[in-house]
């Protein structure tokens, strides 16, 4: 069935959660991604943790990537992993965080479901080829 | 076709209301993953009672932040609503970046507006070839409205009338040269006109260069006789109530598209641009063009399919003799031409059709 062929495409929700009002990096890592190939979903500013459970699961995205730099990642990012449970979909989707993170919270983090903390400085391309390793399957 | 997964519990999760569900769908019809035809199939009997409308229009025009106003009009009035927002996607790398989401601040956090960005993966017309597959799986799960939002570059765009019973085109004010560059292409496909950002120095020009336009289109169109939009005033709501005289026999009413201003991040307009919408659905039900419509898009998607189809049965069958690259090679070489390499593959399946 060729007419038919796949056409499996990577979607990444980029996420800002929070107060913070910093989207710089956001946008960079975006675009990264869509000259990547990806499918980028941009959320916005200030999201809550409900309107990212809302986009990532109407969206259907295989990589959730939430950027903050505000500091409130302990509260935040738990909020949308319950959110991501609660309908299904945190078993199938790779959960990234970007941004400030101090080491002992990104052990925290890591043990509650995100699959890798990017800090600072991380290389684009690390970032890509973690994605294209690790992005579930559809 | 064995071994391919026939999807019967996703289905069920679907039709049961289940999100998480009706998402997974959308991205196997967008996939084209193994077992979507199936799928699909499956959730057609669920289809045909939504009420779909497109919204096309040049960048910029507004549409994404009144497809959120409008969606959230119909959430008041207790309606659940789907929307597709399709964006384009890079040549080069196939990528794309989703934004229309951004505007959808109405509606954040409410399940029942179901909003799904869709990339054209390709397609040049700007709506991808899944969009009407989602559409009947927004449709299966029980959406009243469905909203299709796309970037309306050109002729092209003229796609959406193939998923949409209605079309409302965005028109900014100001943009009379583009109104004049458009007018082959979007502008004919519309069943509404909305002058978007209506508060803004032109407004007024841009409705009147648009009424204008709707008239000298009517001339056209009444000459064609394409029955598309028909010709000629609508009963009660003719816009200036100018009636054309066309009188093939056809006594019911016809639809003049209608001109609608709006200013779509205070909401001013959309009530009248949503009644609007409703009057063209009663028109079409009264007229029995709806059906007409439905039946001429399913014509057309049969057709596309087996186009579809056959051009994969062809490439099965060119790879068999060798591939295309060989039989190109001959026809450089003037050993053959392409007209008789085309006679040579098709035989047989004229032979098998014939029989």
């Amino acid at each position: 069935m060729s007419a038919d062929q796949e056409q499996q495409s990577i979607r990444c929700l980029v996420a800002k959660v929070g107060l913070d009002g910093h989207d710089r990096g956001a946008h960079v890592i975006a675009r990264a991604f869509r000259d990547a190939g990806f499918e980028v979903i941009y959320s916005g500013l200030h999201n809550a943790p409900d309107e990212i459970v809302q986009a990532a699961v109407q969206e259907d995205v295989n990589v959730l990537g939430i950027s903050i730099l505000s500091g409130a990642h302990n509260t935040l990012v738990p909020k949308i992993i319950d959110g991501l449970k609660e309908y299904d979909a945190f078993e199938d989707t790779l959960i990234l965080v970007g941004g400030v993170v101090p080491d002992d919270d990104k052990a925290e983090l890591k043990e509650l479901g995100v699959a890798e903390v990017f800090g600072p400085g991380t290389p684009m391309e690390e970032t890509i080829e973690f994605v294209r390793e690790n992005a579930p399957e559809r | 076709m064995s071994g391919e997964p026939d999807h019967a519990e996703l289905v069920e999760d679907l039709l049961a209301g289940k999100h998480r569900a009706l998402a997974r769908v959308i991205t196997k019809i967008e996939n084209r993953a193994p077992g979507y035809r199936n799928l699909v199939s499956q959730l057609h009997q669920h289809t045909g009672d939504a009420e779909v409308v497109g919204i096309t229009g040049s960048p910029g025009a507004g549409k994404s932040t009144l497809v959120d106003k409008m969606a959230n009009y119909y959430r008041e009035r207790g309606e659940t609503v789907g929307v597709i927002a399709v964006d384009p996607s890079s040549p080069f790398t196939g990528g794309a970046v989703l934004g229309d989401r951004i505007r959808m601040a109405s509606n954040v956090g409410d399940m029942d507006v179901f909003f799904r960005s869709m990339s054209a993966r390709g397609t040049l017309g700007g709506l991808s070839t899944a969009t009407t597959d989602a559409v009947k799986a927004l449709d299966a799960f029980g959406k009243d409205k469905i909203l299709i939002e796309t970037v309306g570059a050109g002729q092209n765009e003229i796609d959406i009338v193939k998923s949409a019973d209605t079309v409302a085109v965005l028109v900014p004010p100001g943009s009379g040269d583009d109104v004049q560059m458009l007018k082959a292409g979007i502008l004919e496909i519309a069943d509404v006109f909305v002058v978007n950002k209506a508060d803004l120095d032109g407004a007024d020009r841009t409705v009147q260069e648009l009424r204008e336009m709707v008239h000298m289109q009517q001339d056209n169109t009444a000459s064609l006789a394409t029955g598309h939009h028909g010709a000629g005033s609508t009963g009660g709501h003719g816009e200036d109530g100018e009636s054309d005289d066309h009188d093939e026999g056809e006594e019911t009413e016809h639809w003049e598209p209608q001109i609608v201003e709006t200013v779509a991040k205070d909401g001013e307009g959309v009530e009248e641009l949503v009644q609007t919408l409703a009057d063209h659905a009663d028109y079409l039900e009264a007229s029995g063009l709806l059906e007409e419509k439905a039946r001429m898009r399913y014509a057309e998607e049969i057709r596309n399919l087996l186009r579809d189809d056959v051009g994969t049965l062809l490439e099965t069958e060119i790879e068999r003799r060798g591939g295309i690259e060989a039989f190109a090679q001959q026809v450089l070489e003037r050993e053959t031409d392409p007209y008789s390499v085309a006679d040579e593959i098709i035989g047989p399946l004229e032979d098998c059709v014939d029989q």
